[in-house]
C-alpha cells in the first residue's frame, strides 16, 4: 500500500474520468446551488433570495414529517434485511450445481428495473387479481394497500426485503466462503456449538462486508423512490411518501425550483455525511493488517 | 455441522426463501399468460388457457418494442464509456500516488451516493439547453453519474490484486503504456472487466427517474412505456405483465452467464 510511487502524471490518466462526472455531476450540481439562493416571480427574471429557502425547508413541518417517515423506513428494513440475509446466507448451499442455481435464482430480484418491482407487487397485492391480496383476503384478513396506511407500510417493507435481501445475502456469503475449512475441522475437534460457530469463526469473519451490506443498505434505502412511487404514489394521503418522492413531487410536479432546490442541497449533505462515515470506516478496515 | 439434520434444515430454509422469491415473478408470467378476461374474471392459479396474445401485442407494436431497443441501446452506450473512462482511472489510483489521490476517490464515490432525485432537475434543464434531450447519449452519460464512480472502484480492486512487478518487466521489455495496458494487463483483469460492465449494466438498467426524465419520444426507455400504458389504459393487465416479464429476461440471461465471476466481484465487497 505504501510504496506505491509518487508520479503526478497520473493525473492524466483520470482526466476522462474528471471531464465525464463534471459534466454529469458538478454541472448540475452548481444549478442546484443557483436556484437554491434565488426566487423567481417566471420569466426567467431571478433575484437573490439568500438563505430564504433554506431556512423554509429546514422548518418545513411537511418535509420534517418526510424525513420521519425516511429514517423509521430505513431502520425497519435494516432491522429485518441484515438478520434475514445473514440467516440465508449461513443456509446457503457452498459449491456444486446447486450453489451456481440458487445464486442465480437469488439475484434475479436483483436485476428486475425498479419499477417492475413496483409493478409485480401492485398487482400481487391486490385483492381482485392478486395472489397475496386475495389469499390474505380469503383468509378474513382485512388487507387493503391503497386505503390503509399500516397495510401500504406492510406492503412497501416486504417488497424492499424481497428486493434486496438477496444482496445482503450473497455479500455475506462471499465473506463465509473466504472461511477456510480448517478452522471448522478445529471448532469440530473442539466440540464448539452450532452458536460459539457463528459467534466466534463466522461473524468475525463476515464482519467487513457486513459493515459494507448495512452501509449500502441503509443509503439505498434512505433514497428509495421508484418502488414506492409505483405501489402507493406515496399515498394514502402522505403515509409513505419519503424524501426522493417528496422531492421529485417538489421539483417536477410543481416546479418550485428554489425549495426545492434548497431540499436537494440538505438532502445530499445529509448522504455526504453518511458516504464519508462509510469511506473512512472502510478505508481504516482496508488497511488494517 | 453438517449432519443430515443440519443441511435438512438449510434445504427447508433455503426452499422457503426461493418460493418468497419467485412466487410473485411466477404470478406476474401467469398473468402474462392470460386475456384480460380471464385476469379480471376468475381467479386461479395458473393460466386455464393460456394465450402468447399479450407477447404478440408488445413484439408487433413499434410503440412497445422500441422501448426495449431504447432501453438495450442507452444501457450499452452506458457500459461502453463508462469502461473507457474508468480503466485508466482506476489504473492510476491502483499504481501510484499523486496529488489529492485521496480526496479524488472520495468524491468520486460520493457520485454513487447521491440521490437520483436531486439531479433530475438540473438534468433536464442541462440536456435540454445543449440539444441533447430525448437522446440516447443523454441517458447514457446521465447514468455515468453512478456507474463511473462504481466502474473505477470495482477495477481498482481487482487491479490491485495483480502484482507491479508485470508492469515493471513489461516496460522494462521495451511495452509502451497503450501496448502494455491492452495487450498484457486488460487481459489479467478480464474477470474485473466482466464484473464492472456487469454492474454497470445492471444499474443502468434497472434506473427509471432520470431516464424517463431525460426521454420523452425518440428515446424512450421500456420502464416508462410501461408506467404511461399503465395510467392510460388502466386495465390492460395482461400486456403490462407481459411487459414486466421481458424486462426480467435480459437480466436473467446476463447473470446466468457472469454467475461465477458474480461471487468474486461480491467478494470484493464493491457493489
Amino acid at each position: 500500500m505504501m510504496d506505491k510511487p509518487l508520479n503526478n502524471r497520473a493525473w492524466f490518466l483520470v482526466l476522462p474520468v474528471l471531464v465525464v462526472v463534471a459534466f454529469s455531476a458538478v454541472i448540475p450540481l452548481m444549478t442546484v446551488v443557483n436556484y437554491s439562493v434565488q426566487d423567481t416571480f417566471g420569466n426567467n427574471q431571478f433575484f437573490w433570495n439568500g438563505l430564504g429557502w433554506f431556512q423554509e425547508v429546514l422548518e418545513s413541518d411537511r418535509i420534517h414529517a418526510a424525513l420521519g417517515r425516511q429514517l423509521l423506513f430505513s431502520a425497519i428494513i435494516l432491522a429485518i434485511e441484515i438478520p434475514l440475509g445473514i440467516f440465508i446466507a449461513l443456509n446457503m448451499p457452498k459449491r456444486g450445481f446447486w450453489a451456481s442455481l440458487v445464486l442465480v435464482l437469488m439475484a434475479l430480484p436483483l436485476l428486475i428495473p425498479w419499477n417492475v418491482v413496483g409493478t409485480i407487487w401492485q398487482v400481487f397485492g391486490r385483492v381482485d387479481i392478486g395472489l397475496l391480496g386475495h389469499t390474505l383476503a380469503a383468509m378474513g384478513v382485512d388487507y387493503n394497500y391503497v386505503n390503509d396506511p399500516v397495510d401500504a407500510w406492510a406492503t412497501i417493507i416486504v417488497m424492499d426485503v424481497w428486493h434486496w435481501t438477496s444482496l445482503v445475502a450473497l455479500l455475506c456469503y462471499a465473506g463465509l466462503q473466504s472461511i477456510p475449512d480448517a478452522y471448522y475441522q478445529a471448532a469440530r475437534i473442539d466440540q464448539a456449538s452450532r452458536w460459539s460457530v457463528f459467534r466466534f469463526i463466522e461473524l468475525p469473519k463476515m464482519a467487513g462486508v457486513l459493515l459494507i451490506a448495512v452501509l449500502l443498505r441503509f443509503m439505498d434505502s434512505f433514497m428509495i423512490y421508484t418502488e414506492p412511487f409505483v405501489v402507493t404514489g406515496g399515498g394514502p394521503g402522505n403515509a409513505t411518501t419519503f424524501l426522493s418522492i417528496d422531492l421529485v413531487k417538489m421539483a417536477i410536479g410543481q416546479f418550485d425550483l428554489g425549495p426545492a432546490a434548497a431540499f436537494s442541497l440538505i438532502y445530499f449533505l445529509v448522504i455526504l455525511l453518511i458516504s464519508w462515515v462509510f469511506y473512512t470506516v472502510m478505508t481504516a478496515q482496508r488497511d488494517m493488517p | 455441522m453438517t449432519s443430515a439434520r443440519g443441511s435438512l434444515g438449510s434445504a427447508v430454509v433455503m426452499t422457503l426463501y426461493l418460493l418468497f422469491l419467485l412466487v410473485p415473478i411466477y404470478w406476474l408470467v401467469n398473468m402474462s399468460l392470460k386475456t384480460n378476461a380471464e385476469i379480471t374474471g376468475t381467479f386461479s392459479l395458473y393460466p386455464l388457457s393460456p394465450t402468447l396474445e399479450n407477447y404478440r401485442t408488445i413484439l408487433t407494436d413499434p410503440s412497445w418494442y422500441m422501448g426495449y431497443v431504447n432501453s438495450l441501446i442507452y444501457v450499452v452506450m452506458n457500459t461502453a464509456l463508462s469502461l473507457a473512462v474508468a480503466l485508466p482511472a482506476a489504473y492510476a489510483f491502483s499504481r501510484y500516488r499523486f496529488l489529492g489521490d485521496k480526496h479524488l476517490f472520495f468524491w468520486l464515490l460520493t457520485n454513487r451516493m447521491a440521490p437520483p432525485a436531486v439531479f433530475a432537475l438540473p438534468f433536464f434543464q442541462l440536456y435540454s439547453a445543449v440539444g441533447l434531450f430525448d437522446t440516447h447519449i443523454a441517458v447514457a452519460l446521465a447514468h455515468c453519474l453512478f456507474n463511473v464512480p462504481l466502474a473505477v472502484w470495482i477495477l481498482e480492486g481487482f487491479m490491485s490484486g495483480v502484482p507491479r512487478e508485470i508492469d515493471e518487466t513489461a516496460y522494462i521489455d521495451g511495452y509502451s503504456f497503450p501496448r502494455f495496458f491492452t495487450r498484457i494487463f486488460m487481459p489479467l483483469i478480464a474477470s474485473g472487466i466482466g464484473v464492472a460492465a456487469f454492474f454497470c449494466f445492471m444499474f443502468s438498467w434497472v434506473e427509471l427517474l432520470l431516464s424517463r426524465t431525460l426521454t420523452s419520444v425518440n428515446a424512450k426507455p421500456i420502464a416508462a412505456t410501461m408506467t404511461r400504458t399503465v395510467s392510460a389504459s388502466g386495465l390492460d393487465w395482461g400486456v403490462l405483465a407481459a411487459a414486466g416479464v421481458l424486462t426480467i429476461l435480459p437480466g436473467a440471461l446476463v447473470i446466468w452467464f457472469v454467475r461465477n465471476y458474480i461471487a468474486k466481484g461480491f467478494a470484493l465487497g464493491r457493489v
